[in-house]
């Protein structure tokens, strides 16, 4: 790791918390129903949207019609997104006239938007017309991205909550969510984004013509190869989608090669401030929890947390991609980092972005479920693939997706708490709340089938004929590809490894699968948590329960991650990029 | 009395019985992960009689080695079982041995002259009929069917005037341990209550696998979930093998290598131990002569936060004792002292024994031989003083409360001093009772009693504050009488004038702010509150009532013994979380240590992680499914007797926990499966 990545890392870090804890203590606000900057300008749009919809604002609701709402919201979205693709032919925005996609094609899309995902198994300029991008798929990142707010909103009302069984009012917090946070917020990086150069347009594509109409001479024959000499140019309301892809940890590029495209991810600070929006709501939430629970230091110790394992990630894969491949080492290479060469493992990188951006976007892109990339994974040595990949595997409880993500480490840290409890025999609670066999059941179930369905979608397919034909690569880096795909699916990333055809009804109609599990699992299980919670009046002594504010809980609540949330995929792993770095480490042993 | 042949208990033939009869689907059921180690072991059955055959499964003596050891991890876990029944039916009969023998008169029928015979006490049963006379104690509650008696209740109800016991509605019912003081009684014994008390232990210690408290099933729930991610690991790991063979270069895995990783990564230490733990806090509060009547009394018994102990019997006697006489001015100690003793010869309460101790001790009177002419006074509840006439020297001295002795200073036509309302009032102000001595018209001094305090119950107090346990004492006295024993005692808190309502709105206030409120009572005006405690000790000498309202019964009587039950609910909450703790890290060892391992048979690429050098995958699979079964009985010892208890923050506990038995737990597997691993490539055999 050169000291300019090491610098840069921790200016962004820095970056990071300046901008997240305001944000945090805002949103936190607009949760509670307090007066913010602008009440003034929306609360008459608010009103006139409860009015719209008929909701009366002032009725609170208990965890089951709060998630029968949050269903049906979901159900409807995935119809909604579904026709759209389907007629999207007959519909207008479509300059390209593209024709719709394939059903299964359309279902694991719709599915895929829903869950947070935004697993992309087409490239958005060949296949989407615009309409569909924007009414679609860009109101679905802002969706689904609310109803992971939402959901931790409600998880941390119950958790305050005095007994009451009370959970908020679903559809004030989605509206709210989108007036006072995603909206403004989107629209704000939007316009930073064009400034910067990012496309935002509906007309068609262009044409343009080719600087160069020959590519270079072969050395060895003379031969010149005549190149195309116009290039189509693809086009669209690109940057007003990008901005929420990135704060919406949804991760779905515009185009096809997501921000390594220089339309979508143009400049120096549109890279930044597109790394800074995938972890900017994921770490607000925390001080949102801090401060709606009453409890900053809890909100503290979640996002030390998330940082702790986010940053030594990061540190590995930048460094392990700084060194460069052993191979290449034995061959005399020279990989050093110099004024000449940026040295190390360049493959796959873009060489406007260097190996510290590409590896800290690369990693803050997998822990939390953005899923979007600025380089290509596949190029990537198999130890920062391994690192990579165990930032989905371990169940997104670092940053993960806005609002998922902390859910997810509250569940974990149930767990945690549970067995801290056991370990010095006293009755779990969590903040007060003493809780039991309902709450671990939930919670582990809600951990649990994620990881369940990813590991039963891999062995399914090792078991599908012809696998190795959807392969680019054999060996192990194979089964990387495989691994990658199911791990991005269930644990609603979206990125992919490429390399795996994952275009054919049995991945898009599997993926489909696993990605409702590893989506509405562990948020229904927090959501029945909450209503167990939201019943509990804080009653436990802190001096008599584990205390979950200290270095020591910190510690164990890591371990507890990496070791249920990971472990299972420890075989997967070896098979994969573990064998993979031995190979590399012992060419011999080939 | 907790030496019953317990040595013998590990071997005992009943206990190896048991242990090969648990060996059941049916009783293997009740444990899901000894139930997936069961199915494994059967599934390794197949596979050696496969292998013994010539079928392409593995060698023989690797399948059948692992089967074995697979076997043994079952039959282990149902020894560690059936020892822990064994000692809980091997301590209820020991208490049923132990409860108060005596000889009680049954008869065949309920009429007096019913024919019958004297059995002892411990052999009655419900439904019994008994002939009680005056002057014997009432053997077991029950319901008078024929007699008229009066009956000596204050033992147990403290109310001091006998009642009247017939066969009528509203006063057939007796208590036992009351004693009938004049006629005659036939109870029908409706319970032989500790007898029951006993029954229903012996019942939960044989069922306890059906009972399991909260936590317990909470961790269940944990482990189940464990034992789910196990097995997905291992229906992964197989088609991994498959097709990673075609570019690893090694072969897929084999079914009984599998099937023994499946068992490794099993969280069994824990799942075999867990109610054991549970059995032996029953068995271990026998010990003391406590019986739990819930399983889950003995892990809130861990929680105790508040201690609610009444003053009358726990921290004092029930009488008071004189402490220091105080003349009244003009008047020498040594003439008070005098007057007092003689005033106390009548007064046969124990205030006034106390009174003549103290005069002998301090001032060496002795009772002079009265001449035939005086007349004594007995102290009497209506007239609150005692005394003496002695008409030969003139003297009239009497002794008393300061009202009592008032009026008759105004009789006499004495003049009561006023300065001594000063203090009558300072004694009463510092907890004492004042008694005031007269002779003739003139008061000469006043006596100061006090509770009597029971011996080292102060340290007992001092012992509950270390373990962290808040102190409440309940009295009725006065404010400042209760103020004075409190602080000379040094409990946490007190609460005076209590009614019994008072004890219930108390542990309620205590309950809302998440206390656990433990308390002891044996009236039956307690029941409410012992009910509402979240641990109620009944005394063994209470009422039915409150025996039915607490959760746990002692049979001593002793309020203070809350000392033992809650360091014992500790010991086994620790004793929990030791092995909870240490079988988790076991667990992740064995899995980092085993997983590698297993697929280098398939990646033989892999073997350049082999840090251990271990023999090979099979010999690492046998050597860590032989350690897993030797756990379970080398952990047994921890689980029957628990894990010695520090007072400490849950915190620190914590901190010291994860590096006792989470380190210590991820190293320990790690040198066993090495150890065992070298020895078996040392046999040769694999």
């Amino acid at each position: 790791m050169t000291m300019i990545a090491l610098a840069q890392l921790l200016i962004f870090t820095g970056l990071l918390l300046l901008l997240a804890w305001p944000l945090g203590l805002y949103m936190a606000r607009v949760f509670s129903g307090e007066r913010v900057l602008l009440t003034p300008l929306l609360k008459p749009v608010e009103q006139a949207a409860y009015r719209l919809m008929g909701i009366d604002p002032d009725q609170p609701q208990g965890w089951k019609s709060w998630s029968a709402s949050l269903l049906v919201m979901s159900l409807v979205a995935i119809g909604f997104l579904f026709l759209l693709q389907m007629l999207q032919g007959w519909l207008p925005a479509n300059p390209e006239n593209l024709p719709p996609p394939a059903v299964h094609s359309a279902i694991n899309v719709a599915v895929s938007f829903i869950t947070n995902t935004n697993w992309q198994n087409y490239s958005g300029e060949v296949t989407y017309s615009y309409l569909t991008q924007m009414m679609g798929l860009g109101v679905l990142n802002f969706l689904s991205a609310a109803l992971g707010i939402v959901v931790l909103i409600a998880l941390i009302r119950a958790i305050t909550a005095h007994g009451t069984g009370h959970l908020g009012n679903f559809w004030v917090d989605l509206v709210r969510c989108h007036l006072y946070v995603l909206l403004p917020l989107a629209t704000l990086l939007a316009l930073v984004l064009i400034s910067q150069g990012v496309v935002q347009t509906f007309s068609p594509y262009t044409k343009v013509d080719t600087v160069i109409a020959h590519a270079p001479a072969d050395l060895q024959t003379g031969h010149l190869e005549t190149l195309p000499t116009q290039q189509t140019i693809p086009l669209g309301p690109a940057a007003s989608q990008i901005a929420i892809k990135q704060l919406g940890t949804n991760g779905g590029g515009f185009f096809g090669t997501n921000s390594a495209h220089p339309l979508e991810n143009p400049t120096a600070l549109t890279n930044l401030l597109q790394t800074l929006a995938i972890l900017l709501i994921p770490a607000a939430l925390t001080f949102t929890f801090g401060r709606m629970s009453r409890n900053p230091g809890q909100g503290w110790l979640f996002l030390g947390v998330m940082l702790t394992f986010w940053f030594t990630a990061v540190a590995i894969v930048t460094a392990t991609e700084q060194m460069g491949s052993p191979r290449l080492e034995v061959l005399g290479v020279d990989q050093i980092a110099s004024s000449e060469q940026p040295g190390g493992n360049m493959e796959g990188k873009e060489a406007r972005l260097g190996i510290g951006q590409s590896s800290l976007w690369a990693v803050s892109a997998t822990v939390t479920s953005n899923g979007s990339v600025n380089s290509m994974h596949a190029s990537y040595l198999p130890i920062s693939t391994a690192v990579i990949m165990s930032g989905m595997q371990i169940g997104g409880p670092v940053f993960g997706a806005v609002g998922g993500g902390l859910q997810n480490l509250l569940l974990f840290t149930l767990l945690a708490v549970f067995l801290a409890s056991l370990m010095v025999g006293r009755t779990p609670s969590f903040m007060g709340k003493p809780f039991g066999m309902a709450e671990i059941r939930l919670a582990t179930l809600g951990i649990l089938l994620p990881g369940a369905a990813v590991l039963l979608g891999i062995t399914s397919s090792l078991l599908m004929p012809g696998l190795t034909d959807h392969m680019t690569n054999g060996g192990p880096r194979g089964f990387s590809e495989l691994l990658y795909a199911y791990s991005s699916a269930g644990f609603t990333n979206g990125s992919a490894f490429a390399g795996l055809n994952a275009d054919t009804p049995w991945f898009n109609l599997s993926l489909a699968m696993v990605m409702l599990i590893g989506r509405f699992a562990p948020m229904l299980a927090a959501l029945a948590i909450a209503g167990y919670l939201a019943q509990k009046s804080a009653t436990v002594d802190e001096r008599n329960s584990v205390r979950t504010t200290t270095p020591l809980f910190a510690l164990l609540l890591i371990l507890t991650f990496i070791v249920i949330g990971g472990l299972g995929f420890l075989p997967a792993q070896i098979a994969g990029p573990i064998l993979e770095a031995v190979l590399l480490a012992h060419p011999e042993a080939f | 009395m907790n030496t019953v042949g317990l040595s013998g208990i590990f071997f005992d033939a009943r206990v190896l019985r048991e242990s090969l009869r648990l060996l059941g689907p049916g009783q293997q059921l009740r444990n899901p992960i000894i139930f997936v180690v069961w199915v494994s072991a059967c599934l390794g059955l197949i596979l050696s009689i496969l292998a013994a055959f010539g079928m392409a499964v593995g060698q023989f003596p690797m399948v059948a080695s692992i089967t074995l050891w697979l076997w043994l991890t079952v039959l282990f876990s149902n020894w560690v079982q059936s020892v822990a029944m064994a000692r809980g039916r091997a301590h209820a009969q020991e208490l049923r041995r132990s409860q108060p023998q005596g000889l009680a008169y049954r008869l065949t029928a309920p009429h007096r002259d019913a024919p019958g015979e004297p059995v002892m006490v411990g052999d009655l049963q419900t439904g019994d009929w008994v002939l009680v006379q005056a002057g014997q104690l009432i053997p077991a509650d029950g319901v008078v069917e024929e007699g008229v008696a009066t009956v000596d209740e204050s033992a147990i109800t403290g109310e001091s005037a006998p009642v009247i016991r017939e066969g009528c509605r509203d006063r057939h019912q007796v208590l036992g341990g009351t004693r009938v003081v004049s006629d005659w009684l036939i109870v029908k014994l409706r319970y032989t209550r500790e007898g029951t008390f006993i029954d229903r232990m012996v019942t939960m210690v044989e069922s306890s696998q059906r009972h399991k408290t909260p936590t317990e099933l909470a961790l269940f729930i944990f482990l189940i979930f464990l034992t789910i991610v196990s097995l997905l690991v291992v229906v992964s790991i197989l088609p991994i093998s498959h097709f990673g063979a075609a570019y690893g270069g090694g072969s897929p895995l084999e079914l009984i290598v599998i099937v023994g990783l499946l068992v490794c990564l099993l969280p069994t230490t824990i799942g075999a131990l867990l109610s054991c733990i549970s059995l032996s806090g029953l068995t271990r509060l026998g010990q003391h002569n406590v019986l739990a009547t819930d399983s889950h009394a003995v892990e809130v018994a861990g929680d105790v936060e508040v201690a609610l102990l009444d003053k009358t019997g726990t921290i004092t006697l029930g009488n008071r004792e004189a402490w220091q006489l105080i003349p009244a001015p003009g008047v020498t100690a040594q003439v008070l002292a005098e007057a007092a003793g003689l005033a106390s010869i009548s007064d046969d309460t124990p205030e006034g024994r106390s009174i003549l101790s103290l005069v002998q001790r301090e001032q060496g009177f002795a009772p002079p031989s009265l001449p035939a002419t005086a007349r004594l006074i007995p102290f009497s509840a209506t007239t609150r003083m005692s005394g003496i006439d002695m008409a030969q020297e003139g003297r009239t001295v009497r002794k008393g409360a300061a009202d009592a002795i008032r009026k008759h200073l105004q009789a006499e036509g004495g003049t009561w001093p006023e300065a001594l309302d000063f203090e009558v009032r300072r004694i009463a102000g510092e907890g004492g009772t004042p008694l005031v001595v007269a002779e003739g018209q003139q008061v000469l001094g006043t006596i100061a009693l006090r509770d009597k305090i029971k011996p080292g119950i102060g340290e007992r107090i001092a012992e509950l504050r270390k373990m962290g346990i808040h102190t409440v004492m309940i009295t009725g006295d006065n404010p400042l009488t209760a103020a004075g024993i409190a602080a000379e005692v040094g409990v946490d808190e007190f609460v005076a004038e209590a009614t019994p309502e008072d004890k219930l709105a108390l542990i309620r206030k205590y309950q809302t702010q998440g206390k656990v409120i433990a308390m002891s009572g044996d009236g039956t005006n307690d029941a409410p509150a012992l009910a509402q405690a979240d641990l109620g000790i009944s005394m063994g000498s209470g009422t039915q009532v409150a025996k039915e309202a607490g959760n746990m019964l002692d049979l001593d009587a002793d309020p203070t013994k809350i000392r033992y039950i809650v360091g014992i609910g500790r010991q086994i909450l620790m004793a929990r979380g030791a092995v909870t703790s240490f079988g988790l890290a076991n667990d992740v060892a064995r899995f980092l240590v085993l997983v590698p391992m297993v697929l280098a048979a398939t990646f033989p690429a892999l073997d350049a992680l082999n840090i251990l050098h271990l023999g090979s995958p099979e010999s690492a699979i046998l050597a860590a499914v032989i350690f897993n079964a030797l756990m379970i009985p080398l952990l047994t010892p921890v689980a029957l007797h628990g894990v010695r208890y520090t007072p400490a923050r849950p915190t620190g506990l914590l901190r010291r926990n994860l590096i006792i038995y989470g380190l210590g737990g991820l190293l320990l597997p790690v040198a066993g499966i090495k150890i065992i691993d070298l020895l078996l490539v040392a046999s040769g055999l694999f």
